[in-house]
């Protein structure tokens, strides 16, 4: 019989493949942004403007940042759960971290909506 | 719990290649958690207001200090890049083997430094 203990690993395997499904989304962006830019030979204030203002573009930059979140939360999960042993300050820090990103994704809301 | 031996005494371990490449995808993921994010968000909201705004912005980042700490994040997630692909291909037991495993760990040291110079020279 396995002893389990209240925080088990039955959640552990479905993060361990968001981690890599944000992962294989964030590098298809990335090539994405990179062929853009080499395409038009560097960038400048038109082409980035342009960019942004194009409606797909901004929900493949969204897309980017929440698979970014979600992948930065279990990585810096993983991260605390190996150094911060004692619970109440891991609860902390977890807490901290949460915060964090969701102010990450409130300024990614506003930056790609807010002004339009 | 059974109890199983623990090695931490850190100024003597020596970290096999594949386990520097593991400790800086950590390293470089937190950096980029902490200051690559807002960094981000920060040069792209800055430069999108206004032609004045994107030339202040350009003009921000040309400072050296600003440069190095850049560099510092093309490093970080290039790295972090180069080692997720990596660990990615071990998923799918591509390279599993000790030998093609201490070889593609080289391969993401040498390839994201590389990279990172080239990107360093022409930023600078």
């Amino acid at each position: 019989m396995t002893r389990r203990h209240a925080v088990g690993a039955h959640y552990g395997l479905m993060d361990w493949l968001i981690q890599r499904l944000t992962a294989v989304l964030m590098a298809v962006y990335t090539l994405l942004v990179l062929a853009i830019v080499l395409w038009n030979g560097g960038i400048d204030y038109a082409l980035w403007t342009e960019l942004f203002a194009h409606a797909g573009f901004r929900l493949a930059s969204f897309l980017f940042m929440v698979a970014l979140l979600y992948h930065a939360w279990i990585g810096m999960r993983d991260i605390l759960m190996d150094y911060v042993k004692p619970a109440g300050m891991r609860l902390l820090l977890e807490t901290v971290t949460v915060v964090i990103l969701f102010a990450y994704l409130g300024w990614t809301l506003q930056l790609l909506w807010g002004q339009a | 719990m059974k109890q199983r031996p623990v090695y931490l005494d850190l100024p003597r371990i020596r970290l096999p290649l594949p386990g520097i490449i593991s400790i800086l995808h950590r390293l470089s993921g937190a950096l980029l958690f902490f200051a690559g994010i807002p960094l981000l968000l920060y040069g792209v909201a800055g430069s999108l207001a206004s032609p004045e705004a994107y030339a202040e912005m350009k003009a921000g980042f040309a400072h050296p200090v600003a440069k190095l700490v850049l560099i510092g994040m093309i490093w970080a997630y290039l790295h972090h890049f180069c080692a997720g692909v990596r660990y990615l291909l071990l998923d799918i037991h591509r390279g599993i083997e000790l030998e093609p495993a201490r070889r593609s760990s080289a391969v993401v040291l040498v390839l994201s430094l590389a990279l990172t110079l080239i990107l360093g020279v022409r930023l600078w």
